[in-house]
């Protein structure tokens, strides 16, 4: 593995446990289908939660949220249909969130939470 | 908070109105949307804006930011929205107590690395910002001065976002923090120490190097003294540009509203000299007589910037080989020589730009302009005039009449020999010394208009003139006389009255008789000197 699929891997798994503390159920993690992927599938209450994670090991280039396009955004929306429609259940409302996770120079690790990016 | 307040100024022409900017940092995909009416140069400040923060070691807030700028229908222009928006941004993301924010008023320029720019227009916005009953605004520290000209209100001028930042957190408004300084509005001296003496000191220009022409001297004295229009003609070089250019020399200087006011115009324009920023006087246009009409009386695309007769507001346009002027420019002028303003209509937008200027034209008699076809010798033939009638009329054709109709005084400028500059030469005075007279005139025309708006002869209306300003009986005889002979229109008639007034009052005669009014109508009709 490259090392910014490990970094990638990481920042998912920092990602998962964040929305765990926050009370989110975990339903599913990198989720394939032909149009893509979703990196995590909760649910809060009555909602589902399709969580897309950044990870990013410094801000050269950009803050991890930043990263996040409405092209993005747009895409994660039928990505959530997609799910449903595979898993055949109904939720009352679809929410997407992002998670930027930055790694600082000592290794510490920041996550950042956005709910409800549209 | 997250939600945070400030305001600003938005002009239009030399008007200022209040904008209130609101920023609103909410949950979204990290952007900087910009609403309400911003123009390219506005649009751009999200890029600005954000570098400056940045750059300023300051977080940029990671969420969907919405800056509002409100009336929301009035067009916004320019750049001086930029420290504004920067700063309601910071008190929307809690760098900054937003509620200290609210009452403060932010004008100028980012740059990218977080340096306040200086803007054009702070006076009249700083003006309307005080009129608005705002007491405190924070101005790049190069437009410091200018914006202290304004009484009675607070400038906190900063050289850079930190140094502002570091004020607006300690909340207390003094001048303690680096790189920021309180100015106190109304403070300042004006340049040069008021309205004091008289006359323009111009290095290298003095009335009193005119010689050989002592009638064009004594219009020129007149014409200063009333804030009359004045018309010189004559062949090149018998002192046309010379005379224009040494009549703001026997002007008084402004008094302090005027300075203001004219300041205000060429802060728009972006004109104004660095450092002393007042114009106390008497401003002097000269534009190219390639000008275009939006270059003399106003206009461009986007921000509508004043022209140069508003430039020339409470001095003197001069437009030098008038008749050179394409003509449609030439009779743009007839409404502010009217009534002392321009409108200029543009999409959304009507700026009015104050435009009461002493009219100097400068003309050549003819096209090929030798002089004047009187020639006895053969040897001033052959330098004499070769033009046909005709295009002779058609030339000084193109000053159309009714723009004529309002130049006060005309002089014919002769070609002057050795004897007559030799001799001439021990009657030419300075301009300090005219310029005394033209004072004394000008003090008197005051206090016979003191409780109207007008200060000068040549703006008294003509009801006015005619109701309580009538010259003394049976002056008006010639004026009648050149009436019935139609050598005077009804509007000519009211210019003498004025015109004489102003004889008298340099003569310091208490009222015009018939002596001033022959004289006045001489000068209306054009005297050759």
């Amino acid at each position: 593995m490259n090392a910014k699929d490990v970094l990638g891997k990481q920042g998912e798994q920092l990602a998962a446990e964040h929305l765990q503390r926050a009370g989110l159920r975990i339903l599913d993690r990198n989720w394939r289908c032909a149009e893509g992927e979703i990196d995590i599938v909760a649910a809060e209450r009555r909602a589902l939660v399709v969580c897309e994670v950044k990870t990013r090991s410094g801000v050269r280039y950009g803050t991890p949220l930043e990263a996040i396009t409405r092209q993005k955004r747009n895409r994660l929306r039928r990505l959530a249909v997609r799910w449903l429609v595979a898993h055949g259940v109904l939720f009352d409302e679809i929410r997407i969130d992002v998670i930027g996770v930055l790694r600082a120079e000592s290794g510490d690790f920041t996550v950042e939470h956005v709910r409800g990016v549209g | 908070m997250p939600l945070a307040r400030t305001h600003s100024i938005a002009l239009v022409g030399i008007q200022g109105h209040p904008v209130e900017i609101e920023a609103d940092i909410e949950n979204g995909l990290v952007a900087l949307l910009l609403v309400g009416l911003p123009d390219t140069a506005l649009r751009e400040a999200r890029d600005r804006i954000r570098a400056a923060i940045v750059n300023s070691k300051e977080a940029w807030p990671q969420r969907r930011i919405t800056v509002g700028l409100s009336p929301a229908s009035l067009p916004k222009r320019g750049s001086s929205f930029d420290i504004g928006i920067a700063v309601a941004i910071l008190g929307a993301a809690d760098v900054l107590p937003a509620a200290s924010l609210a009452d403060l008023l932010f004008i100028g320029e980012l740059g990218l690395d977080g340096r306040l720019r200086p803007v054009r227009g702070v006076l009249p916005a700083v003006a309307a910002a005080a009129a608005a009953g705002f007491g405190t605004v924070v101005v790049p520290a190069d437009n410091a001065p200018e914006a202290a000209l304004v009484p009675g209100i607070r400038v906190l001028a900063a050289d850079s976002l930190g140094s502002l930042l570091g004020w607006l957190r300690g909340g207390c408004p003094a001048d303690g923090a680096a790189g920021a300084a309180v100015w106190q509005g109304g403070s300042l001296p004006p340049d040069g120490g008021g309205p004091g003496p008289a006359g323009a000191e111009v290095p290298g220009c003095d009335l009193a190097e005119l010689v050989g022409q002592p009638t064009a001297r004594r219009a020129a004295e007149i014409c200063a003294a009333g804030g009359h229009h004045l018309l010189l003609l004559g062949p090149p070089g018998v002192g046309k540009t010379m005379l224009a250019e040494r009549l703001p020399t026997v002007l008084p200087r402004l008094e302090a509203a005027a300075a203001l006011e004219v300041t205000a115009i060429h802060s728009v324009a972006g004109t104004l000299p660095p450092g002393g920023p007042l114009l106390s006087r008497p401003p002097f246009c000269a534009p190219h007589h390639t000008a275009t009409k939006a270059a003399i009386v106003g206009g461009g695309s986007g921000i509508i910037r004043p022209g140069a007769a508003s430039l020339a507001h409470h001095g003197c346009l001069f437009l030098d080989e008038a008749p050179e002027f394409s003509r449609d420019v030439l009779d743009a002028l007839r409404q502010p020589l009217e009534s002392g303003e321009v409108v200029v209509a543009r999409l959304g937008q009507t700026a009015r730009f104050p435009a009461r200027f002493t009219l100097l034209l400068a003309a050549n008699p003819c096209p090929c302009a030798r002089s004047a076809p009187a020639a006895v010798s053969s040897a001033a033939a052959r330098s004499a005039c070769t033009c046909r009638p005709a295009a002779r009329r058609r030339y000084l054709a193109r000053l159309s009449g009714p723009l004529l109709d309002r130049v006060d005084v005309k002089v014919e400028f002769l070609p002057v020999g050795r004897a007559e500059l030799l001799s001439d030469r021990q009657f030419a005075e300075p301009s300090s010394v005219v310029a005394k007279r033209v004072e004394l005139a000008r003090q008197r025309a005051a206090f016979r208009l003191r409780g109207t708006r007008w200060r000068l002869n040549a703006e008294i209306p003509g009801s006015e003139l005619r109701r309580s300003y009538a010259p003394a009986p049976g002056a008006l005889a010639p004026l009648e006389r050149a009436m019935d002979l139609g050598e005077i229109s009804a509007r000519g008639v009211d210019r003498v009255i004025r015109l004489s007034w102003t004889v008298a009052d340099l003569a310091n005669v208490a009222r015009p008789t018939i002596a001033e009014v022959s004289y006045a109508l001489g000068l209306w009709l054009g005297a050759a000197s």
